[in-house]
């Protein structure tokens, strides 16, 4: 056996017998029993009008297609009840506190919206001659330029569409940069407290994986990872600030060690908000660093993406940027699409097209907003919060690592000790109380992991009455009352699924009885 | 600044409370050396005012699509999009959350992902689909790697017809995972299936086809998808232009193992490239093999229905090292604002929609094939074509630009330094594309050639 | 007459003959939770010790169970492939994974006992 994951139960755990709230149709006053789309449909029935019109076939080389799509008939009054109906079953940061660590979860503003659907922006084809999109092209070279200035470092690749892509992004540039130098280089050295992606991309990139353990103060035991350093390693993949939330103290002696190792550093940006326009990366010795826009600046996490994560890169590693990249050649901005005609040597391509370009609209937008001197502000504040939390906290859970965090707080699960209440229990009823739960059972090295972030959008107000129901639900659990917590939550559109189910017999797409 | 709710009030008290005295005291475990004692060069804080009039003139030096008359495919479409979609899908509810990773308080984006789901198997006629991609591209070459975990092979067969970023993308995975890809010559007059199959072998994972080809030309897969099978490879089939299955056979009809495609003609915007949404749709004995988020119907204790990831043992916070991909992410509000068309389509939509397509491209393939100087070289085409012209594309494309009509992509841009294609040009038209318009193109390609 | 031994890995292998049956323990059931998919290795693969032959996945957990002695599988269990609430972490029982025609005993002998495997347990957290 490997790779055995902290067991926790997902079987929803049998509800007590409170009365229910039984109503004919099904709903109960705004929240709404909605049936799926294709229970609803009628034939003869549109949301759109579009006149029908005669077509020849002869064109088509008979290939038309025989039988109808299946897709159900509705008019748009139903759509858009059907749309709105669902969205209330969601929680969003816009409904309320999401301290959900390693997300960051902050305010979106709607200016930033409107700004990505301006005509001449959100309307642009991509392949457009270059001559007509001179203002795309200066909004990406100007969101360069911030990223650049923030980060120190030289160059950044833009085209990543998310942080996972961008992390590919990086770990290719070493691979390449490796291979230019005529060396074999094949292991990349992994904290084991590192996403889960860090693993997945090295190993999509051909390297092998070896973990670095970490230390009783949850930062990268560096004796550890000078021991494993030899001529066969790649680099490491570090997060930093990492995911516990802590600063990696000796992150310039492990970017010193492993460049006199031949190596590289790739740094996980996934906790950039803690330090944004306060220290930057290129200070530190890396020499390549995703950024989340969706996490750091604020473009809609949108129920799972989409993301952007431009990918900045040291002098070493710049050559190799992939294709698509905008220069100015002092006349006018040019998109370098074309791997021959690039000055480097570009490691290929990675997605269609140039990027997340209404991501970067969003994003450059809200930097504008803020400004230097309110992003310092603002990864202040975030900061602050997290500190906030463990100090109101730390003497009823149990805070994982002594001392300052950054912008996440990690607690464990040691204050659930003997109450026969877990971590998956705890955060359920978080649920109840109208909040969203923190992070769980991440990151790996502490056992039962919550992981607090609540980001600089949350007034001091809302982090008090948080404090309030988390100490409010750990005496609690610590009380005894742990029927309580398994019935958790009571007051959802759903309670506890049941994800065994789901996964042993798996009903993927809805199909005619 | 009015994104930050903390007063200097609120500041010193928490400060207290945490026991340091200022917010440089916070950050107490960087190196001194790294600390900005200010901030580092780039402008202060503005209003939304001059933001917006920032962003306003970097606009103003674009020519919009939606201003001129415009034929540009390639792989995006320029779509008309219900005003409901763009409403929807900016309800914070699903703008603002986050991966629907605890199901009690997500039940929206869930349903709207199974009901996705369903729409993309439909459309392609494949059994089950995942919750999207980043796009057709990133799509194209996690379907290779699939084929390739499937068939234990590493040999992927190509059509010349894949659009090239499409291949490009592909091409840098294969570099750094050791598998192979054989491919013939472009063609814009389409390719021999014939040749394909040919180059299909015993330790060939997967022929990957597309059609629409990335000139316009549509295929019959049924029997390379024979030839695939015969070998033990699976087809996979890619689609640019998701409309063009209201109209022509669904991939899944013809064969196909896995289909892969764009889904951005569907309820999202041209956006200059991103975000678009990958489509990714296969059969359920391959499902665990699948990359990307799968949403399943389940119960809660209450015996409700209601819907969870699942399948997630394939992820990277499971398997780590091991994961089908290291795609974390999918296009969820792209996929949202696809859904929401696609049910606004309905049957009747999605079938008019496309005929209207097609039926503009007829019009417009022959307008220009009456101009002298323009070659229509398609025998079949939904709703793009490639012509060929009596000048270079790249200037062509440049002149008509100047005279505010967005023509049509070289093939230079998209096959750069084959000479074979420097005088052709692809030419898409949609719903959105009047007679006047057509009118103006035809009208500048006379001045011009 | 089997006898039954245990590895660091939490496999239990109950030896008859040069048949060795490997299944997983109690303990690395109770890790896992309830288990959603089993994939058993084909009757006629040869497997060396240590290397990957079945894979087991839970909801929030997937796992490998690596092959705890050399040799060819002589049969996978597809009646837990089928149902993977049939895999057993009783040692000899019906819930086991495959079976091995081992190809050199030896490999036994750094195995636990049912005593010391219970020791074992103790030393971990």
């Amino acid at each position: 056996m490997s790779d055995m994951s902290q067991g926790r139960t997902n079987v929803p755990v049998a509800g007590s017998q409170q009365p229910k709230t039984v109503t004919i149709s099904g709903s109960k006053g705004l929240e709404f029993d909605e049936p799926l789309i294709f229970e609803m449909g009628e034939e003869g029935r549109t949301g759109v009008d579009i006149n029908p019109v005669e077509i020849s076939d002869s064109r088509l080389g008979g290939l038309t297609r025989k039988e109808n799509v299946g897709l159900p008939g509705l008019s748009e009054p139903q759509i858009v009840r059907h749309y709105t109906r669902l969205s209330q079953k969601n929680y969003g940061i816009d409904s309320g506190f999401y301290p959900l660590g390693s997300c960051t979860m902050k305010h979106n503003p709607r200016v930033n919206e409107k700004i990505a659907r301006m005509r001449g922006l959100g309307d642009l084809h991509p392949l457009q001659p270059q001559s007509t999109v001179q203002g795309a092209l200066e909004l990406i070279d100007t969101l360069a330029h911030w990223l650049k200035t923030l980060t120190n470092m030289p160059a950044v690749a833009m085209s990543p569409a998310a942080g996972a892509h961008g992390e590919l992004c990086g770990m290719m540039a070493i691979a390449a940069a490796i291979k230019a130098r005529g060396e074999n280089r094949t292991r990349v050295l992994v904290p084991e407290s590192a996403h889960g992606t860090n693993p997945a991309t090295a190993a999509a990139c051909g390297f092998t994986v070896d973990s670095i353990p970490a230390t009783a103060k949850g930062r990268v035991d560096i004796a550890a990872f000078k021991a494993k350093l030899g001529p066969d390693v790649a680099g490491i993949m570090l997060t930093n600030p990492n995911t516990c939330g802590l600063f990696e103290n000796d992150i310039i002696e492990i970017a010193d060690a492993i460049h006199e190792a031949g190596g590289y550093f790739y740094c996980d940006g996934a906790n950039l908000n803690a330090i944004c326009g306060r220290v930057r990366p290129g200070d530190l010795g890396i020499d390549c660093m995703h950024i989340n826009l969706h996490k750091t600046f604020s473009t809609p996490h949108g129920g799972g993406g989409p993301g952007a994560g431009p990918t900045v890169l040291s002098e070493a590693l710049a050559p190799f940027a992939p294709v698509p990249y905008v220069i100015h050649d002092g006349n006018s901005f040019k998109l370098v699409e074309d791997v021959n005609e690039a000055d480097g040597v570009p490691f290929g391509r990675l997605k269609g097209y140039h990027g997340q370009m209404g991501m970067f609209t969003r994003a450059l937008a809200f930097m504008m907003s803020h400004g230097a001197d309110g992003l310092m502000q603002a990864s202040g504040d975030a900061v602050l919060n997290a500190n906030y939390l463990r100090a109101s906290l730390g003497d009823i859970l149990s805070v994982s690592f002594d001392g300052l965090c950054m912008h996440e707080v990690l607690f464990d699960d040691r204050f659930l000790k003997d109450t026969g209440v877990s971590t998956l229990d705890f955060a359920k009823a978080m649920i109840d109380e109208g909040f969203h739960p923190m992070t769980m059972y991440f990151p790996l090295v502490v056992h039962g992991a919550l992981l607090m972030e609540p980001t600089e959008s949350e007034s001091k107000e809302t982090l008090d009455l948080y404090i309030k129901t988390v100490r409010g639900l750990a005496e609690k659990a610590k009380a005894g009352d742990a029927e309580f917590f398994h019935d958790a939550p009571r007051h959802t559109p759903r309670r506890r699924l049941d994800e065994t189910a789901a996964a042993r017999n798996p009903v993927l797409r809805w199909k005619p009885q | 600044m009015r994104y930050l709710p903390l007063t200097d009030e609120d500041r010193e008290e928490m400060l207290r409370k945490i026991g340091v005295n200022d917010i440089n005291g916070l950050f107490a475990d960087v190196p001194a050396q790294a600390l900005l004692k200010a901030p580092v060069d780039l402008p202060p804080r503005q209003g939304e005012m001059e933001v917006e009039r920032i962003m306003a003139e970097m606009a103003a030096k674009n020519l919009s699509p939606s201003t001129s008359p415009s034929f540009l495919g390639g792989g995006a479409y320029r779509h008309h999009i219900p005003a409901t979609v763009d409403y929807m899908i900016q309800r914070g509810e699903f703008l603002t959350a986050y991966t629907p990773y605890q199901p009690e308080v997500s039940q929206g984006t869930l349903q709207v992902l199974f009901e996705f789901q369903t729409q993309v198997a439909l459309l392609t006629g494949m059994e089950v689909a995942n919750a999207s991609m980043y796009d057709g591209a990133t799509s194209a070459a996690e379907a290779v790697m699939m084929a390739n975990r499937v068939t234990r092979r590493e040999r992927a067969v190509i059509a010349g017809g894949l659009h090239p970023h499409y291949r490009e993308v592909t091409e840098t995975h294969a570099k750094y995972l050791g598998f192979e890809i054989v491919s013939p010559e472009p063609n814009a007059n389409g390719d021999s299936m014939d040749e394909l199959i040919s180059l299909i072998d015993d330790k060939t994972s997967c022929v990957m086809v597309q059609t629409p080809d990335v000139f316009g030309n549509l295929y019959d897969l049924t029997k390379i998808a024979e030839a695939a099978h015969e070998k033990g490879a699976l087809l996979i089939a890619v689609n640019t232009e998701i409309i063009s299955l209201g109209l022509l056979e669904a991939p899944g009809n013809q064969g196909a193992d896995i289909v892969a495609a764009e889904g951005q003609s569907i309820g999202n915007p041209l956006g200059f490239g991103g975000p678009y949404v990958g489509l990714f749709a296969t059969n359920p004995k391959y499902v665990r093999q699948m990359p990307g988020r799968v949403c399943g119907e389940t119960k809660d204790v209450e015996g409700k229905r209601g819907w969870v990831l699942t399948l997630s043992t394939r992820e990277q916070h499971i398997r780590r090292e091991k994961a089908t991909s290291n795609i974390c992410t999918n296009s969820g509000l792209c996929a949202l604002a696809f859904s929401i068309h696609a049910s606004l389509l309905g049957d009747e939509g999605i079938k008019r929609l496309a005929r209207t397509n097609h039926a503009n491209a007829c019009t417009l393939a022959d307008m220009l094939a009456k101009v002298s100087g323009v070659e229509v070289l398609n025998k079949t085409f939904f709703n793009e074509f490639t012509v060929k012209l009596a000048k270079p594309a790249g200037e062509v494309v440049e002149k008509l630009a100047s005279k505010g009509i967005l023509g049509g992509i070289p093939l230079s841009r998209l096959f750069p330094g084959n000479a074979d294609f420097t005088n052709m040009m692809i030419v898409a038209a949609t719903e959105t594309n009047t007679v006047k318009d057509m009118e103006a193109l035809t009208a500048a390609l006379k001045e011009i050639l | 007459m089997s006898t039954i031994k245990f590895t660091k890995d939490h496999e239990w292998v109950s030896v008859d003959g040069d048949v060795a049956t490997v299944g997983i323990t109690t303990y690395a059931l109770e890790q896992l939770g309830d288990l959603v998919f089993v994939e058993v290795p084909d009757a006629g693969k040869s497997v060396s010790v240590g290397e990957e032959a079945a894979v087991v996945e839970s909801v929030k957990a997937a796992s490998e169970v690596y092959a705890p002695v050399s040799g060819e599988v002589v049969e996978g269990n597809q009646a837990i492939a089928d149902d993977p609430a049939q895999v057993s972490g009783e040692a000899g029982s019906d819930g086991w994974f495959f079976k091995i025609k081992m190809s050199n005993t030896s490999e036994l002998d750094g195995m636990m006992n049912d005593a010391e495997y219970d020791e074992y347990l103790g030393t971990l957290d």
